[in-house]
């Protein structure tokens, strides 16, 4: 048990182990959310994370060792997001017919993503600044923090908050969408997109290139929006 | 591939520059996603490699979210002592957010004929 240990201790202060790790996580819950006929509550992101943690909590291994090896993953979501804009062009005879129904989801969207996140929590009792950190939830990350801070919120916070909104709409959005039978793939894209950011795009990735291509479309002009609407609306409530 | 990645990585890092230099309120790779797209207008722009190259990359979208995922794990603490607003504001502003964002765009693809009919599949 103590050679367990030590091997442990040894291969924690590679990258290799948080690298390897992450890839085993991530491959056994690809195989399980197949296995279940891509069942959307087994989405292979969340079997990952919870995996992970588990694992974590149970060795004591802190996250930040975790990350050096981890990073190395973590630093393609750059130039995957550029990459959105492949599929996108592909898809131009489509985004050229579709521009002003999507502008109007888009708009419509993200007021609805602030809107209620920051309704509910205040019916419940959310302090001050865990709703001014709600507000910008449905955005990607970098972004988010920056509205958070320039709100008063805490970006800290609103990290964790995006980055559950991401897994939870990836999960909950397909199955909202097939209630209300939504079938054209860059209408699901697109609300995927705009609810969860770029972990609701990689869900959308899953469906079609399309869905994928226009949820990564989402993602971008959200980010742009909310930056710009949010602040105001901010300002119109406080003097209101 | 390699040619491909330097040109993602390219375009990155000019998006990186540019929204540091302007204060833009966007991410450097989201720019750059914008500045490849329009770069891709230009003929001969595209080759297959690059197409090849961000297939592969999308394809696996979803493990690169995995370490930020796990990074809750660190901030944890600070949802602790308001767990119940916190989780119904995400659970519900999710799922009627994907809701209103479908229906807007449904309603209006109806109301301006925008939809093509060809693709409809239900």
């Amino acid at each position: 048990m103590t050679r367990f240990v030590d091997i442990w201790v040894y291969l924690a202060t590679t990258p290799l182990l948080g690298l390897t790790i992450t890839l085993v996580a991530y491959v056994a819950g690809d195989w399980i959310y197949r296995r279940a006929n891509m069942h959307p509550l087994l989405n292979p992101v969340l079997l990952a994370v919870l995996a992970l943690m588990a694992v974590l909590l149970a060795t004591g291994t802190p996250y930040t060792t975790y990350f050096e090896g981890a990073q190395f993953v973590h630093f393609l979501l750059g130039p995957a997001t550029v990459a959105l804009a492949v599929p996108l062009y592909f898809n131009l005879a489509k985004l050229r017919r579709l521009w002003l129904p999507l502008l109007g989801g888009l708009i419509a969207g993200s007021l609805t993503a602030a809107v209620s996140a920051v309704g509910i929590a205040w019916l419940f009792g959310g302090s001050k600044q865990t709703l001014l950190s709600l507000a910008p939830k449905s955005v990607t990350a970098p972004v988010a923090m920056g509205i958070a801070e320039k709100l008063g919120g805490l970006p800290s916070l609103t990290a964790i908050l995006v980055v559950s909104t991401g897994i939870l709409g990836a999960v909950l959005g397909p199955v909202v969408l097939n209630l209300l039978r939504v079938s054209d793939q860059a209408t699901r894209g697109f609300a995927l997109g705009v609810t969860s950011h770029g972990i609701g795009t990689a869900r959308a990735f899953q469906e079609s290139e399309q869905a994928g291509a226009f949820s990564g479309l989402a993602m971008g002009l959200n980010a742009l929006v909310t930056a710009l609407l949010l602040p105001l609306l901010a300002h119109l409530i406080s003097f209101g | 591939m390699l040619n491909a990645i330097t040109v993602l990585l390219l375009f990155q890092l000019v998006g990186e520059v540019l929204t540091q230099l302007f204060h833009l309120p966007i991410p450097g790779p989201v720019l750059g996603m914008a500045l490849l797209f329009l770069a891709l207008f230009f003929p001969k722009f595209l080759p297959e490699e690059l197409r090849q190259t961000a297939q592969a990359l999308l394809q696996h979208l979803s493990l690169l979210f995995v370490p930020a995922g796990v990074g809750i794990l660190q901030h944890l603490h600070r949802v602790e002592r308001e767990w119940l607003p916190i989780t119904l504001a995400l659970v519900l502003s999710a799922v009627i957010t994907v809701a209103v964002t479908a229906l807007t765009v449904r309603a209006l693809v109806r109301l301006t004929h925008a939809g093509d009919r060809t693709e409809k599949r239900a």
